[in-house]
């Protein structure tokens, strides 16, 4: 599909991009994205700040500053008013916080509920943050846990324990602006965040120029550990069986690294940043460092 | 007992699974799925379960047959190096001539402790307590036997009756009662 693109569109559909970002001034540009998911938890207040988390961290990922967001509210008739509420307090709690206005919305009668924003954030035309601008030596790093499509799996079949949800909650409605801002201060050379594509095909967003491989630290990667004893159990989202088959050709295991596997290509809903900061600046960044990046042809190499 | 969670989205194959698994203390338990990621599922938590597994693939998607309980008390092959016979010798001699007997009996002890496969026990009645008390030209190679596993055992009565008591060299004493309940306990008894 061709699409006609004016110059000042500084990202758009090309390269993977978590936000499209559209320069109006010299100094400055807007981050546009939208993102609405279905329930991963019962309660609805906190599905309402998961589901804002998850959007308004695209325009974190791209180094941008929320501004204003609409909701997307999907809903069945027949749920009571309290629900409804219950979501979007929730919703706007997550747009407060992270310093943005609430300005509307549109909502849908349907069967399956969802919810969502669309963001407007602001960042400097010079200091968007794309994903797969790597340098050689860049230090990989990642600001949540992995494992909450595995959690919300367990979750769903009613197997999950108090502190695995527990966890997953807190990792999912956290906001990504902090780890956004010191990414900014370090001068990070790409970013990304971890959602549907899991952790290894988020990554190899990040190396798709094919310039460089990505050399992974399995043992370091932060991880919900009760996501290991659900995936023994089966307790694995389809997704992360749809993302292993779709990206395998580009992954290489060093080894055989278990259960590890499906947690890497599980899908994360409201996942950490995964930042590039280059060498000499590494130090700086407090999250952990899970991998670092190699001259190569757009793999990932897990050790 | 087939449970068809054709159609189903990840958990719920996985939970259709659990509580066929559940409701039984052991049998097959046949599990229809249409997609890949519900075999997958599916097959670890029948592996977690530590049941058996067996996946065949069908036009529609996938049949696992998952076996609980039996499969897994399954007899181990292993290398058997006692038998579970019983040897029960009434003599210190073999056959009708005594002097011959007691010749053969030598013979026979020793191949016995020669060979690959060993009885469970010797039992020793009457006159054959005097291969295991002193003076017996055997004593030696039933104590190797008895380092290898195979039980020596003696009759009371009988070492008693011979005032065997106190010169017995290998193996321990034994009653009529064990003696029965060794000889009724075991697949097979030979005589000597």
């Amino acid at each position: 599909m061709a699409l006609p693109l004016g110059e000042e569109v500084l990202a758009g559909l090309g390269g993977f991009e978590d936000a499209a970002v559209v320069k109006v001034a010299d100094d400055l540009a807007l981050v546009a994205t939208v993102d609405f998911i279905t329930p991963v938890v019962d309660d609805p207040e906190l599905f309402g700040e998961i589901a804002a988390a998850n959007a308004l961290s695209d325009v974190y990922a791209m180094g941008g500053d929320p501004w204003f967001a609409l909701n997307i509210l999907c809903l069945p008739c027949a749920f009571p008013a309290e629900v409804a509420r219950g979501v979007v307090v929730g919703g706007l709690r997550k747009v407060k916080e992270a310093g943005a206005f609430l300005v509307g919305g549109h909502s849908v009668d349907d069967e399956e509920p969802k919810y969502g924003l669309c963001v407007v954030g602001r960042v400097h035309p010079e200091r968007v943050v794309r994903n797969s601008t790597l340098e050689e030596g860049a230090l990989l790093y990642l600001t949540k846990p992995l494992g909450v499509g595995i959690v919300t799996t367990a979750i769903k079949a009613g197997l999950a324990s108090e502190e695995a949800v527990e966890k997953a909650v807190e990792s999912m409605r956290k906001l990504n602006k902090e780890a956004s801002l010191k990414m900014l201060e370090v001068g990070a050379v790409a970013a990304t965040d971890v959602t549907g594509f899991g952790f290894i095909g988020h990554a190899l967003e990040m190396c798709s120029s094919g310039e460089f491989d990505i050399v992974v630290e399995v043992e370091k990667i932060p991880v919900i550990e009760e996501a290991f004893e659900y995936a023994s159990m089966g307790l694995i989202p389809a997704g992360a069986y749809r993302n292993r088959e779709y990206f395998s050709q580009k992954v290489v295991f060093e080894r055989n690294v278990g259960d590890w596997e499906m947690v890497l290509f599980d899908p994360q809903t409201s996942g950490g940043l995964l930042v590039a900061v280059p060498e000499d600046r590494a130090g700086l960044y407090r999250y952990p460092c899970v991998g670092y990046v190699v001259k190569g042809s757009g793999r990932v190499v897990v050790r | 007992m087939v449970v068809d969670a054709r159609g189903c989205a990840c958990p719920k194959p996985v939970l259709m699974t659990k509580e066929a698994l559940e409701g039984i203390e052991e049998g097959i338990v046949e599990v229809l799925v249409d997609n890949p990621a519900s075999k997958e599922n599916v097959a670890r938590f029948a592996q977690k379960q530590g049941c058996s597994l067996e996946i065949k693939e069908e036009e529609w998607g996938y049949r696992l047959i998952i076996t609980k309980g039996y499969a897994c008390s399954l007899p181990q092959v292993e290398d058997k190096t006692t038998s579970d016979k019983v040897m029960i010798f009434l003599s210190d001699s073999m056959g009708e001539d005594r002097e011959l007997g007691q010749i053969l009996i030598r013979a026979f002890i020793a191949t016995l402790r020669e060979s690959s496969v060993k009885p469970k026990k010797l039992i020793f009645i009457n006159r054959g307590v005097y291969l295991t008390t002193e003076g017996s030209k055997v004593a030696d190679v039933l104590k190797e036997l008895e380092r290898e596993g195979v039980e020596i055992l003696s009759c009371g009565t009988c070492l008693e009756y011979f005032g065997l008591k106190d010169k017995l060299v290998v193996g321990s004493v034994t009653n009529m009662y064990d003696t029965v309940e060794s000889l009724l306990g075991s697949a097979s008894v030979v005589r000597i």
